[in-house]
């Protein structure tokens, strides 16, 4: 296995977590990847599509278009991104044959990281050590986009030490969504907090995810209820980096 | 402030509301998963119910001849209404000319969309709505919360007082044997003495011109065959060819409804008594409602179409599991109501519909006829984004985010600043109150960015 992949960082990652690319950097070349960072790429547009503003999300996704087309293969750190690059890139260019071909090229060739790891190059971690017991949130996008459930968990299984404990509702949605969450704080609230309180009843000491986004919201509302569970992305630890400042740590 | 917002409010201040969706919602999630696991290939089903739907709404137009054929064959009347009004002002004058003083109603939510419950009351006739949960509503002079438990959002505390303030005769033991004994002796002769009795449809058979309803209690049977005269009020897009489909449409809506096999009365009415029948009312008359439905489906909605009105998307929703089904505000709550509401009361009003959502996804997976109805929901957001009804602030804030992420140079640059800016508000990696994101901070914290944005550390080690 020595692909050349395209990593697109996602602007979540790229601001608030860069940690999470780097680790995605690392199990990709330790899984015998070449790894490249587009320099053309800046967000793949989801805010504009799911708010509604089709010229937006259409300009931003020819721009990610031709940042990754280069590459054999698009690897992303987020089942949310990864998922809006796979499935709804295509979708709108219904009226523009030759946008289209383009944009189902690159949906064809882009892959969540954790998926990329373990289903097209086979690869596991290999003498990582965790001493924890972890809890597994299933992001939606990830779940339902891309079928994203058992290739994290297989990854994490390799991690010596670590044990997973089952999270009650752990397909059930944070109530992150995006915009959602400030558009509708009240709702999302109360959506996070039963979220939370399933985590703490757990009694793991990290809370793993697979979108920072989520990952971001249920890691806030632990803090802000006093709650001591530490939370990481899943390829964080994956990758070896597991003992490094969890998010809302500072280094 | 939107009226939405305020009801979302109202609902999320009340404890009892929540306690009360979350035990009837969270039963059928649990009992809808037992149902589906042990059916031999839920997921072929749904896309064979799926494709029905599809192919009666890609062809309503003969299917619907054929209905009204076969229904006149067996007896019935068959009229047309285009529109909610047209549809009621039928239904009450079928009353007045059989000189009905009560009606009987059993649960019909296409009765409620055209606002039958009302035409009835302005046209002077007693209404009894017969189904338990429409009982309670109608004594609380409520509106339905959910489109099978339309009194979901009341405990069983709060119907018991309801019972014993309204009933004649009411229960003494807080039982809830008691209560429906109750509520038995106050409906039982309203259902006998009723003059007419008006129901929905869950199918429409076209090739027997038969009706289908479902029920557990059994009073759309009570109330439907001892009156003179039975009217059915049916969305147009509740047609399926034959018995076999509607075996097929009935075993993936009790599933998905309850997790029930089956309901408890499931009937086809199929034209009024005949000579020779021992009981069966006088008159039938079947009042095929378009409403808006035939511009659905040329303007993008006719999955939507595929709709049998079962609930697990409502069930399975986090938002309505939060909220409840008036904060919806139409006449149905949930994913689906989301879709259907600003289609029949317009899309300014509702507008908060298409984005009080989070496209998790989840009602899709459960939807037993696969609507696909995130997608439908934006759907709405751009049709919202085109015409202009999203406020300003969300225009000016896309726009320029947007015209900045299309030139990556002052991109980088604008990430720089905002680490910087947020850096500077966090105390111990967090951010306990961010400016222009009150909506996050006010529930939660925000961790604090590193100090340097992926690209600047990336582009840094690549030029050592």
């Amino acid at each position: 296995m020595s692909a050349n992949v395209a990593l697109f960082v996602t602007c979540l990652v790229d601001v608030m977590r860069p940690r999470i690319g780097f680790a995605a950097i690392r199990a990709l070349e330790a899984a015998g990847c070449t790894v490249v960072v587009p320099q053309g790429q800046t967000c793949c547009g989801q805010p504009a599509l799911n708010s509604g503003d089709r010229p937006h999300a259409v300009a931003l996704t020819k721009q990610t278009i031709e940042a990754l087309e280069p590459y054999e293969a698009v690897v992303v750190p987020s089942g949310s991104c990864a998922g809006t690059i796979r499935c709804h890139y295509p979708e709108l260019f219904d009226d523009d044959a030759a946008w289209q071909s383009r944009a189902r090229a690159v949906a064809a060739k882009t892959f969540e990281v954790m998926a990329y790891l373990d289903e097209v190059c086979g690869w596991k971690p290999e003498g990582v050590t965790l001493p924890a017991t972890a809890t597994y949130h299933d992001s939606c996008s990830g779940l339902r986009e891309l079928g994203i459930k058992a290739q994290p968990r297989r990854l994490l299984n390799a991690i010596d030490g670590l044990s997973l404990k089952p999270l009650s509702g752990a397909e059930t949605c944070c109530g992150f969504g995006g915009t959602f969450c400030v558009k509708y704080p009240a709702i999302s609230n109360a959506i996070v907090t039963e979220k939370a309180d399933a985590i703490d009843t757990t009694g793991a000491d990290l809370l793993l995810a697979g979108d920072l986004g989520c990952l971001m919201n249920m890691a806030g509302k632990l803090h802000r209820k006093g709650s001591k569970v530490r939370a990481y992305h899943a390829i964080e630890l994956i990758a070896g980096m597991g003992d490094g400042p969890a998010i809302g740590e500072e280094a | 402030m939107s009226g939405f917002t305020d009801r979302v409010d109202a609902a999320l201040a009340d404890p009892i509301l929540k306690i009360a969706v979350e035990r009837t919602a969270g039963t059928a999630e649990a009992k809808r998963a037992i149902a589906v696991d042990a059916f031999p290939d839920f997921e072929a089903a749904r896309t064979r119910a799926a494709a029905i739907k599809d192919h009666v709404i890609a062809h309503l137009g003969p299917y619907l001849e054929q209905f009204e054929a076969s229904a006149i064959a067996a007896g019935a009347q068959v009229h047309w209404a285009q529109t909610a009004d047209e549809a009621c002002r039928i239904v009450i004058d079928i009353c007045k000319a059989a000189g009905a003083r009560t009606v009987a109603r059993s649960k019909s939510m296409l009765g409620e969309e055209i606002g039958l419950p009302h035409a009835l009351e302005e046209a002077g006739i007693v209404r009894v709505e017969t189904d338990l949960a429409e009982h309670i509503i109608q004594l609380a002079d409520e509106r339905p919360s959910h489109i099978i438990w339309p009194a979901m959002h009341k405990t069983r505390d709060q119907v018991s007082a309801l019972f014993k303030a309204k009933h004649a005769n009411p229960h003494v033991e807080e039982t809830i044997a008691a209560m429906a004994e109750s509520a038995r002796r106050e409906l039982r002769g309203a259902m006998l003495g009723a003059d007419v009795g008006i129901s929905g449809a869950n199918f429409l058979i076209a090739d027997s011109g038969a009706v289908c309803t479902v029920t557990n209690e059994g009073n759309a049977e009570l109330s439907l065959v001892p009156p003179r005269v039975h009217i059915v009020t049916a969305g147009i897009e509740k047609i399926v060819p034959s018995m076999p489909h509607a075996i097929h449409m009935l075993r993936m809506l009790a599933r998905s409804a309850t997790g029930a096999a089956l309901t408890q009365y499931t009937t086809f009415y199929t034209g009024p008594k005949l000579p020779g029948d021992r009981d069966g009312p006088e008159e039938m008359h079947i009042v095929l409602v378009d409403n808006g439905r035939t511009k659905m489906r040329a303007e993008g909605l006719a999955e939507m179409l595929r709709c049998i009105r079962c609930g697990a998307c409502m069930n399975h929703c986090v938002v309505f599991r939060q909220i409840g089904g008036h904060a919806y505000g139409g006449t149905y709550p949930g994913p689906m109501g989301a879709v259907l509401t600003p289609a029949l009361d317009g899309l300014a009003p509702n507008r908060d519909l298409a984005h009080a959502c989070t496209l998790n996804g989840k009602c899709q997976e459960v939807c037993p006829v696969k609507i696909p109805l995130p997608t439908l929901l934006k759907g709405w957001r751009e049709k919202s984004w085109r015409e202009g009804l999203e406020p300003t602030s969300m225009r000016w804030g896309l726009g320029v985010w947007a015209w900045v992420a299309r030139r990556p140079a002052l991109y980088r640059l604008g990430t720089t600043v905002a680490i910087r800016a947020m850096r500077l508000i966090g105390r111990n990696g967090w951010i306990a109150s961010l400016p222009l994101a009150g909506g996050w901070t006010k529930h939660r914290d925000l961790p604090k960015p590193a100090a340097r944005s992926f690209m600047t550390q990336y582009q840094q080690e690549q030029r050592k």
